[in-house]
C-alpha cells in the first residue's frame, strides 16, 4: 500500500484513536520490523514471531510515542527492545528445559541440526556478543548511520564508533581461525 | 579493513521477505489489540530495558507480554477450541456427552466431561491467562501450554481449521464464533472485552444500469443536496485506504462542488434548471447530458427567524478527537452565522435523553457556549428518546413565521430504543408532516452508520452531511449555512423522457438511492429531496445517440424500429417543486436540444468527479480511461477555485491512484 501521510502523522492519529491510521501504520511497517527481527535473531521462524509480537503490543506501546522522535527511529528501538527480552526470556526456557520433557528435547535437537545448516552469515552473527549484533544489524542491516544507530540504542554515537572497530577486530580473528581449519 | 565489514554488510543484505500468511495474520491480531486498548485504554509504558521496581500487576504485564509466540498461543488456542465447541454445539451445557466436544477440541483430556466446560474454559483461560496474580503462578501455566501444545498440530493450521470448522458448522451465527477467536486472542488477557469491530454500513445500491431509450424512454428521481459521500471518501483516502464501495455516491461527490449556474430572476421561481450537452471524456462516440439546478439566494436579511433545535450524540461512542470535540468547535462557527432573534435549543442523547439548554435567543452565545462546553461523552445511545425530545421541544418552539430545524449531530450509532432504520423512517416521515425539518450531521468514522443517516435525512426533508474536519464544518455550517437551514423548495422530482429517434441508450450517474418510479413523479404524496437558499443540484447523464458506434445493445430483430415523431429534440426535461409548506406542486418543463457544445470549466470539472466516483466503485462504463486521465480533466478545470475544494479533489484524485495500485 502506497501514501502519502508521514509516519508520524499516523503514529500520532493512531495513539488518539484512529484505527484505520494504526492498520496503515502496521502495514506499512511490517516488512521493516520483520526484516531488522531477521538480522537480531538469525532466523526466519523467530524472526516472524518477534514481528507478530511486536505488532501485537504495538497499541498499547504508542501510548509513549513521542513525536521528537522519528517513527522508524522509535520502532527500531521498540524492535530492539524486544529481541533483548526474547533472548533473554530464551535463556531462561534453556535453562528450565531439563524439566519439560521429550517434547522439549526433541524441539532442540531440531534447533541444532537447523543452526549446523546455516551458513557464514549465523556462524559469524552467533560469534559476536549481543550488543554487537544489534549494532551491526541497525548499521550494516537496516544502513542507519552511527547517529542514528546511536539514538537507536540508547548509546552515544562514540560508543557505536567503538563498537564497529571492534566488530571488525572480531570479524579479522573469525576470518583468521577459519584459515586455519 | 572495510573489507570484512562490507563482507558482511552484503550478507546482511537480502532479509528474507515475510510470509503473506504471517504478515495477514499479524495485521489482524495487531488491529484487534489495537479495539481493545481503544476500548479499555489502559495507561500505557515504554519498553524498559532494566526491571523496574514496579507492583505485581506490573510484573505480570511484563511476563505475559513475553508470553513466546508458540507457548502462549498453544494455550490460547485450545481455550479458542473449547469456546468454539460451545458455539457450535450450544445444547452442550445442559447434555453430559463428553463425545461432543471432541470434533472440535483439541486439548481433549483437559475437555472430559462436557457438563464443566463452561468451568474448564475460565479456568484455562485464568490459567493462559490470569487476571492481577502473583507472579509465579506463571510458571505453572507454560509448561501446560507446552503439554497441549505437544499433541497439536502447527499453530497457524490448528487456528485456520478451527475457524474453518467454527465457519462450517455455525453459518447463520457467526458473531459469536467470531467473539470467541477475539476473546481468546488476547495478547493482554484480561482486556479481552468489547472485540470492536468496524460497523459502518452504508445506503448502497448497485449502480443505474443502462437504459435502451426506445424500451424505457422516461428516467425519475429526486434531487440530493447531500454531501455526506463526498467527506466520508475523503476521509477514508487522507487515511490511507480505499473507501468501502458502498461509500461512493457519486451525486454527492458530483454536488460537494459549487458551480456556476445561472441565478433565477427575480419573479421566476425559487430555481432555474439549466441544461448543456458535451462530448464525454471517457468515450468519444457518447455525450454527457448535464441538468443543473441553482436555487434562489434570499437575501439574507429578509430570511424568517429560526428555531434551532441541537440534537447531539453523547454516547460513549462519541468520545474521539474527531467526534465530540469537532463538533463543539462547529456548532461554535455556526453559532456566529445566525442572527439575534434566532433561537437555540440543546437535547442530548445518551442512555438517557434530557434537554440540555432552554429555547435560548441566539444573541446570548455565551450562554450557549457554556451549555456545549458542559457536554461530555458517556452511556449507550437512546436515538429514539433523544429525537422524541427535539421534536417536542421544536414542537413548543414553533411560531408563527419561524422555520424550525433539528440538526441532530452523531455518528450514527443508534443502539437503544427504536434501532430499526424502516420504523425510525416511518417515525420522521410522520413528523415532518408538521413542518419540522431535520438534518443530519455525520462524525467520526468506525461506526459510522451512513445508511441511517441518509434515511434519517431525506425522510427529514433535510439534508445530510459529514463532517470529518474543521474546514468542512466551516463549509457546512458557515459558508453554506443558509442553504443547509433554509428551504426554498421541497419535494423536487425530476423526470426526464428521452426521444427515441435521437437517443439509442441513456445511463443516469450516480443517484441510486434517489430513484423513483415513474408514477411517482405526479404523485405529490411521494416525498423527495429539498432545494436550500442558494443550493446547487448537478445530475449528468451518458447518452448514446441513433447511430453512435458507442451503442451496446443490438436493435432487435422482431420488435418494429422507433417511430419517428419527427422531433430532433434529445429530451423533454420536467421539474416539479412544492412551495415550503403547501401540498401541491408545481410544474417546470423545457425541452432539451440534441445539439452539443464545447463543454464550460464547471461542465468538465462535473465529468472528472463523476469519473473519479465511478473508478472509485464501478469503473465498468469507462473503457481504458483511468485515474491518469481524470487527473488530467479535473486539474484543467480547477477554474476560479476560490475555497480550494477542486484543488483538494485533485489531491484525493491521486492519493487515491497509488492506493489503487
Amino acid at each position: 500500500m502506497r501514501m502519502e501521510t508521514a509516519d508520524e502523522d499516523l503514529a500520532q492519529a493512531a495513539r488518539d484513536g484512529d484505527r484505520p491510521a494504526f492498520a496503515a501504520l502496521v502495514a506499512r511497517h511490517y516488512d521493516r520490523i520483520h526484516a531488522l527481527s531477521f538480522r537480531l535473531t538469525g532466523q526466519r521462524s523467530e524472526a516472524e514471531d518477534l514481528t507478530q509480537d511486536i505488532c501485537l503490543a504495538l497499541p498499547a506501546k504508542l501510548g509513549s510515542y513521542r513525536a521528537e522522535a522519528r517513527f522508524t527511529t522509535w520502532l527500531y528501538r521498540v524492535t530492539v527492545n524486544a529481541a533483548h527480552d526474547r533472548r533473554r526470556r530464551a535463556a531462561s526456557h534453556a535453562r528450565a528445559a531439563g524439566g519439560w520433557g521429550d517434547w522439549e528435547v526433541n524441539r532442540r535437537a531440531a534447533m541444532a541440526e537447523e543452526t549446523q545448516a546455516q551458513d557464514w552469515l549465523t556462524r559469524t552473527m552467533r560469534q559476536l556478543p549481543p550488543e554487537l549484533r544489534d549494532t551491526v544489524a541497525l548499521t550494516l542491516g537496516e544502513e542507519l548511520s552511527q547517529k542514528d544507530a546511536a539514538e537507536v540504542l540508547g548509546v552515544s554515537e562514540g560508543t557505536i564508533a567503538w563498537r564497529m572497530s571492534e566488530v571488525k577486530k572480531r570479524l579479522r580473528t573469525i576470518a583468521r581461525a577459519e584459515d586455519m581449519l | 579493513m572495510t573489507d570484512d565489514l562490507e563482507q558482511l554488510r552484503q550478507a546482511l543484505q537480502p532479509a528474507p521477505a515475510p510470509e503473506g500468511g504471517a504478515k495477514a495474520r499479524a495485521l489482524r491480531l495487531a488491529l484487534e489489540n489495537f479495539d481493545r486498548h481503544q476500548a479499555s485504554a489502559p495507561t500505557t509504558r515504554p519498553i524498559n530495558d532494566r526491571p523496574e521496581p514496579a507492583g505485581r500487576l506490573r510484573g505480570v504485564r511484563l511476563m505475559l507480554s513475553k508470553l513466546t509466540t508458540r507457548a502462549g498461543l498453544a494455550a490460547t488456542a485450545s481455550v479458542a477450541a473449547i469456546g468454539i465447541a460451545l458455539v457450535i454445539y450450544p445444547d452442550l451445557r445442559t447434555r453430559p456427552e463428553p463425545a461432543a466436544v471432541q470434533p472440535a477440541t483439541l486439548s481433549v483430556e483437559k475437555a472430559a466431561p462436557a457438563a464443566e466446560t463452561a468451568a474448564v474454559k475460565t479456568e484455562m483461560a485464568d490459567q493462559a491467562a490470569p487476571a492481577p496474580q502473583p507472579a509465579q503462578d506463571m510458571m505453572l501455566a507454560e509448561p501446560l501450554a507446552q503439554g497441549n501444545a505437544q499433541s497439536a498440530p502447527p499453530l497457524a493450521k490448528q487456528r485456520l481449521r478451527v475457524e474453518g470448522a467454527a465457519r462450517m458448522a455455525a453459518p447463520a451465527t457467526p458473531a459469536p464464533a467470531m467473539d470467541a477467536l477475539a476473546q481468546t486472542e488476547s495478547f493482554y488477557p484480561g482486556d479481552a472485552a468489547l472485540p470492536t469491530r468496524d460497523t459502518e454500513a452504508y445506503a448502497s445500491a448497485t449502480p443505474n444500469p443502462l437504459k435502451i431509450a426506445a424500451e424505457d424512454p422516461v428516467s425519475t428521481f429526486s434531487i440530493d443536496t447531500d454531501t455526506a459521500s463526498y467527506a466520508v471518501i475523503r476521509s477514508s483516502l487522507t487515511r490511507g485506504t480505499l473507501p468501502p464501495d458502498g461509500a461512493v455516491r457519486v451525486e454527492e461527490m458530483v454536488n460537494y462542488f459549487p458551480y456556476d449556474y445561472p441565478a433565477p430572476q427575480a419573479g421566476d421561481g425559487p430555481f432555474r434548471a439549466s441544461v448543456s450537452l458535451f462530448p464525454t471524456p471517457w468515450n468519444k462516440d457518447t455525450q454527457l447530458l448535464r441538468i443543473g439546478i441553482q436555487g434562489a439566494m434570499p437575501a439574507v436579511q429578509d430570511r424568517p427567524p429560526l428555531n434551532l433545535v441541537f440534537l447531539i450524540d453523547t454516547s460513549g461512542s462519541m468520545d474521539d478527537p474527531q467526534k465530540l470535540p469537532l463538533l463543539k468547535q462547529s456548532f461554535r462557527l455556526m453559532l456566529g452565522q445566525l442572527a439575534p432573534e434566532d433561537r437555540v435549543a440543546i437535547v442530548t442523547y445518551a442512555g438517557a435523553a434530557g434537554l440540555v439548554l432552554d429555547p435560548t435567543a441566539a444573541s446570548e452565545t455565551t450562554k450557549i457556549l457554556a451549555a456545549l462546553d458542559r457536554l461530555g461523552a458517556g452511556g449507550s445511545t437512546a436515538g429514539q428518546a433523544g429525537l422524541e425530545q427535539a421534536y417536542a421541544v421544536a414542537e413548543d418552539m414553533a411560531a408563527d413565521g419561524r422555520t424550525g430545524r433539528i440538526l441532530l449531530a452523531t455518528d450514527g450509532d443508534f443502539n437503544v430504543g427504536l434501532s430499526d432504520p424502516e420504523a425510525l423512517k416511518s417515525y420522521i416521515a410522520r413528523k415532518r408532516d408538521s413542518g419540522i425539518y431535520l438534518s443530519v450531521l455525520g462524525f467520526g468514522r468506525g461506526n459510522l452508520d451512513d445508511a441511517t443517516m441518509q434515511a434519517l435525512a431525506q425522510n427529514g426533508n433535510g439534508t445530510a452531511a459529514y463532517i470529518d474536519t474543521l474546514s468542512e464544518a466551516q463549509k457546512t455550517l458557515s459558508d453554506q449555512l443558509a442553504g443547509a437551514l433554509f428551504p426554498i423548495a421541497d419535494d423536487v422530482k425530476i423526470q426526464v423522457e428521452f426521444n427515441p429517434a435521437t437517443v439509442a441508450e441513456y445511463r443516469l450517474i450516480g443517484y441510486e438511492t434517489r430513484a423513483l418510479a415513474r408514477e411517482d413523479f405526479n404523485n405529490d404524496k411521494v416525498d423527495a429531496g429539498e432545494i436550500g437558499a442558494g443550493h446547487q443540484v448537478t445530475a449528468l447523464y451518458e447518452i448514446t445517440p441513433v447511430g453512435s458506434p458507442a451503442q451496446r445493445t443490438d436493435a432487435l430483430r422482431y420488435a418494429a424500429s422507433p417511430e419517428s415523431t419527427g422531433s430532433d429534440e434529445l429530451a423533454f426535461l420536467k421539474l416539479r417543486y412544492k412551495a415550503p409548506g403547501t401540498a401541491t406542486s408545481t410544474l417546470i418543463e423545457t425541452p432539451i436540444p440534441a445539439t452539443p457544445a464545447t463543454p464550460d470549466t464547471d461542465a468538465r470539472f462535473a465529468a472528472a468527479i463523476a469519473g473519479m466516483g465511478q473508478l472509485l466503485s464501478d469503473p465498468k462504463y469507462l473503457g481504458g480511461w483511468g485515474w491518469d486521465q481524470a487527473i488530467a480533466l479535473a486539474n484543467d478545470a480547477r477554474g476560479n477555485d476560490p475555497f480550494g475544494y477542486r484543488a483538494e479533489a485533485v489531491r484525493l484524485m491521486r492519493l487515491a491512484q497509488s492506493l489503487s495500485r
